[in-house]
């Protein structure tokens, strides 16, 4: 946990944090790299950023908090469309973990990268509580829901909707662009979608996916699987350098990103 | 009294045969509503339960389904229709025998509903398709008698109480039903009868001789570790050479498989020989078993899809390679050898290690002292019934009452009760849970009284996953820098998860070295000339008879093993003078290091349940202990530990008080929970199978079943799935009044004896299957260590 009253602990062996005169009381060092057990800072075309072992991507320069593909309501929608009867608790359990984070990290915004909802009409079937729930949660900061393809269509929900979105020096959208981030000259791109996840120690975790220009984040929501960070989906997508930051535990811990195209370690 | 034909009574007299007592007793009986018959294999059972539906169908000819015959063996089906060509073509009789598998084509299964024969062949899992169609009253209006072969068998899985609720099914259908059951030599014989039905009469058959059994001694000796017998391969091929047939018995198809391989290698003099197992094409099986028919080959390597009654004519020979495990298998088994029914069956035990060695002089003791084992199978279990009542719901609507009061007319649900019921049709309607938001988790819904699917179309999806096998998940098997080409073969995903990089194993027939798992496939390099160090899970792990067991700790007590094989002899002798020999009084304990990792293994000889369950125990306070416990394996005798850090004293680690914190949790989050709870969510419609090719392509849509368990567990911990998991779990457990006996009466003499390397004793069990892997602290620090290393290699760090 990160108390929020004393900032980012100042590391004394890595220096890779350190306290400042942010308005939120915290700036990163040059050096990216653990700073503790559940952060891992990250430097993507030149901003500072932290990818949370809750799989969540904070950015403290800007106090903003990025989430991707929560699919809310996945269970329900399986259950309209006489699918499976999956046990009805996912939406709260994502709402709940969310909801852990924006209490420790006390953002001014958040972004959900698309995919918030599985489908259309999935905001109309969520639970009262669950609404409730989320507009308390909203509360108070700004909110962008950037649009995915599950959920492509206008939604009756306050905040932001938009494709996409640039704050600063990165890009927010849903599927990243072939050769976009680094043909742009370095501008960096955050998009989900492809719920990433890497095999470590005989384990599946979720995982970021990032180079200095890109980043991929995990998928959020309870009830997602994952594609293996050596898909050839990927390909062409990161460079030599790329991470993977496995997520979805108490630990966030970086590795090279396996990559489809090499043969031999 | 149902008489013979003249017809077939002529046919039988002109070829010499006469009937046996049994076979007539049948005819006898062919009124009574259930009969059970226990009689040896080459008894002539088929045909003793085929015979009332000959005569009635010769006397009385009638158009429609009479007889249905259900065999938990596709190719037992094929088999039979072959043999019944025989009786009915010679006699002239007019009656339409057909099969109806997985393997049958769709146009022939359609045919087979429109206009069926009069004795249709098939399994469970088929029988549960045929019953889920609309039409399903009508197919089955006039069916007289239904015959279920190799009893004993199904009794012993889901696939058998699934039967027994079809059976009350079609009794419903057809009120007149009569039940036959053909069984080999049980140790219980009315409680098969009860599992057939309410008022079975039992008929016991001549056993015939006593099987002569042999253990088959090689001048080569047999490894420390490991299976597959192919020491022996000169010895056996030598036995092949004296007899006409030999069918020569693996526990699994990948030792099957490399067996051949090599047997073939060393055929010199080109014997025809063949394979058969349940991996193998259905073209394959059948060229295999039409060639054997014929008697055309000299030996069959083979699995348990041979195991079952098949009828070969000429086999003289059985050898089991590798042991027995229960000796109720091995008397089943042996069987097959020479189907004359009044001689002597002739049967030989290859041991694939020395441990078998002794594990089989354990179980031939056994069989000539009559004893016979097994355990006996608890009530039908929830996950079976609700697919149960989701099949119900395709055939149409049906009323509860109606529904509650045929479910227990079957054996193993007698004692079902209403509540039970209700929540088990709660779940399938409506899910079941706690939190009833919606009304959208509806599956049923109750129109007039009767229970319908809410929507049609979920029918189809149903029936795709209708039976109570459950296919594991498996991986693909590649060299590493060899782009395309043949994959080596295929592991269980549960067993690659095991793997850390650096771990050998065999498969298709070398030694590799595991690299990594990329995308779906397991990626490994050449590692000749080594032995591998961990088995491929695969195969039906069968559990040792305690009885087997006790044996074992006997032999061990001896001061001198004069009935053993040298090689085994002084194998044992050398365990007690490196270490010592287990015994029933006190609890030994061996630490040593090996491979890089530290392991502890407890020889407690409290058979595989209660030793799985130690493993539990002992890692959750390995876990406290700050010990990094990564993972175990259990056997009847042992349990093998390994982990990050040495157990010096394993004493403490016994102190049940001191464990009771956080035990549960420990328990319900462990791998063999997570594995049952996705078989029963399969079976119980919760979840789909993965078919073929779908899962890859899928992809991040689908996600583990393991999140739906933590999910439940969480905010749902007594919902009907979590009540049946542990149910299940239970019957792969045991309670811990059984460990607390154990470690009542070895208190105060538990030794742990810290070993510079592994022991005699200690090396078979880093070849056994069935790895379950712990998620602790340790595997946090192997996935810190493996990270921090990738990123050095990779420069990054």
């Amino acid at each position: 946990m990160i108390p929020r009253a004393c900032g980012w602990a100042a590391d004394a062996s890595g220096g890779s944090i350190s306290k400042a005169a942010s308005p939120w009381g915290v700036a990163l060092a040059a050096k990216p790299g653990q700073f503790d057990r559940m952060s891992y800072a990250i430097r993507l075309a030149a901003e500072d950023l932290v990818a949370r072992a809750s799989g969540a991507l904070f950015w403290p320069a800007q106090e903003l908090l990025c989430v991707s593909d929560l699919h809310l309501g996945k269970a329900e929608r399986m259950a309209r469309r006489a699918g499976a009867l999956l046990p009805p608790y996912d939406s709260r359990d994502t709402l709940a973990r969310l909801e852990a984070e924006i209490a420790v990290l006390r953002p001014r915004t958040v972004i959900c990268l698309g995919d918030s909802f599985d489908d259309g009409a999935s905001l109309a079937g969520l639970e009262e509580d669950a609404r409730l729930w989320l507009a308390r949660l909203m509360a108070g900061r700004a909110w962008v829901w950037i649009t995915g393809n599950h959920d492509p269509g206008p939604l009756e929900i306050a905040g932001t909707h938009r494709a996409e979105v640039q704050i600063a020096g990165l890009r927010f959208r849903h599927i990243a662009e072939a050769g976009g981030a680094a043909k742009a000259g370095g501008a960096g791109e955050i998009s989900g979608h492809y719920h990433p996840k890497v095999r470590l120690a005989g384990k599946a975790w979720r995982c970021f996916l990032a180079d200095a220009d890109r980043m991929i984040l995990p998928a959020f929501g309870t009830y997602t699987g994952g594609l293996w960070a050596d898909d050839p989906a990927f390909d062409g997508l990161f460079g030599p350098a790329a991470l993977a930051i496995s997520c979805g535990g108490t630990v966030a811990r970086a590795m090279p990103k396996p990559r489809a195209s090499t043969r031999s370690r | 009294m149902t008489q013979l034909p003249p017809a077939l009574a002529n046919w039988f007299t002109a070829k010499g045969w006469t009937l046996h007592p049994h076979q007539y007793e049948m005819l006898a009986r062919a009124g009574d509503p259930a009969t059970l018959l226990i009689a040896p294999t080459g008894g002539g059972k088929t045909l003793a339960g085929f015979l009332p539906t000959l005569a009635e169908l010769t006397t009385s000819p009638a158009k429609g389904l009479h007889t249905l015959y259900i065999s938990p063996l596709k190719a037992l089906a094929a088999d039979i229709r072959r043999n019944l060509r025989t009786p009915i073509e010679g006699a002239g009789l007019a009656v339409r025998v057909e099969d109806r598998t997985g393997d049958t084509s769709q146009t022939q299964r359609r045919r087979q509903r429109a206009d069926p024969p009069q004795i249709l062949l098939t399994t469970p899992e088929s029988l549960a398709l045929l019953l889920s169609y609309e039409d399903a009253p009508r197919l089955f209006a006039g069916l007289q008698r239904v015959i279920l072969d190799e009893l004993h068998a199904l009794a012993e899985s889901k696939r058998g109480d699934q039967m027994t609720l079809l059976l009350a099914r079609l009794q419903t259908l057809s009120p007149g039903l009569r039940r036959v059951g053909l069984s080999a030599t049980v140790e219980d014989p009315p409680a098969l009868a009860r599992f057939l039905a309410a008022d079975t009469g039992i008929l016991l058959a001549d056993p015939g001789p006593a099987p002569d059994i042999a253990m088959l001694e090689t001048d080569a000796p047999p490894p420390w570790a490991g299976g597959g017998g192919r020491y022996a391969i000169p010895a056996i091929l030598e036995q092949v050479k004296r007899h006409r047939t030999t069918l020569i018995f693996h526990n699994t198809r990948a030792q099957a498989e490399l067996f051949f391989h090599d047997l073939w290698l060393a055929n010199d003099e080109s014997l025809p020989i063949g394979i058969h197992h349940g991996s193998l094409s259905r073209e394959q099986r059948e060229r295999v078993e039409a060639a054997m028919a014929a008697g055309e080959l000299r030996a069959i390597v083979c699995t348990g899809s041979l195991d079952l009654g098949i009828d070969w004519g000429d086999v003289d020979l059985v050898i089991q390679v590798g042991a027995p495990k229960n000796v109720k298998r091995l008397v089943q088994r042996i069987g097959r050898a020479n189907h004359r029914y009044n001689a002597p069956s002739k049967a030989l035990l290859l041991p694939a290690n020395r441990f078998e060695v002794v594990e089989c002089k354990a179980a031939l003791d056994a069989v000539r002292d009559g004893t016979l084992d097994g355990e006996p199978r608890g009530p039908g279990p929830r996950d079976v019934l609700c697919q149960h009542v989701l099949m119900t719901a395709c055939s149409g609507p049906f009323d509860a009452d109606a529904l509650f009061a045929e479910v227990i007319t079957a054996g193993p649900y007698a004692a079902l009760t209403q509540a039970e019921f209700e929540a088990t049709l709660d779940f399938v309607a409506t899910g079941g849970y706690a939190l009833r938001a919606y009304d959208r988790w509806q599956r049923l819904k109750q129109t007039n009284g009767r229970w319908a699917l809410r929507d049609p179309r979920a029918a189809a999806v149903i029936r795709q996953n209708l039976g109570t096998i459950i296919d594991v998940e498996t991986l693909k098997v590649r060299l590493r820098n060899r782009v395309g080409g043949t994959p080596l073969g295929e592991v269980e995903e549960a067993f690659a998860a095991t793997l850390t990089p650096g771990d050998t194993f065999l498969i298709g027939g070398q030694v590799v070295r595991y690299e990594g798992l990329r995308e779906m496939t397991v990626e490994v390099s050449h590692q000749p000339g080594r032995d591998p160090k961990v088995a491929v899970f695969n195969g039906t792990k069968f559990a040792t008879s305690t009885l087997l067991t006790q044996r074992i700790l006997d032999i061990f007590q001896q001061d001198r093993w004069p009935d053993l094989p040298a090689h085994t002899a002084s194998w044992l002798a050398l365990q007690r003078e490196v270490s010592r020999l287990p015994d029933a009084h006190s609890l030994l304990c061996e630490s040593f290091a090996h491979d890089g990792r530290e392991h502890l293994v407890v020889y407690g000889f409290a058979g595989r349940n209660a030793q799985q369950t130690l493993g539990l125990l002992l890692t959750k306070a390995m876990e406290d202990a700050g010990l990094a416990p990564l993972g175990f394996v259990a056997t009847d005798y042992a349990t093998l530990i390994w982990g990050l850090d040495a157990v010096q004293d394993a004493a403490p680690l016994f102190d049940l008080t001191a464990l009771q914190d956080g035990l549960e949790t420990w328990l319900a989050g462990n791998a063999v929970m997570k594995r049952t709870f996705r078989a029963s969510a399969i079976i119980a419609g919760l979840i789909e199978r993965s078919h073929q090719g779908r899962r890859k392509s899928g992809r991040q849509a689908t996600f583990s079943s393991d999140i739906l368990y933590d999910t439940l567990r969480k905010y749902d911990p007594d919902h009907l799935l979590l009540q049946i998991t542990r149910e299940e779990a239970m019957r792969g457990l045991i309670d811990f009044s059984r460990i607390k006996e154990m470690l009542a009466r070895v208190t105060g003499r538990i030794e742990t004896r810290r070993l510079p390397r592994i022991t005699p004793l200690a090396a078979p069990l880093f070849l056994e299957p069935g790895r379950i892997p712990v998620q602790g602290m340790g595997r946090e620090r192997l996935a810190d260590d493996a990270a921090r290393r990738l990123m050095e290699a990779a420069g990054l760090a």
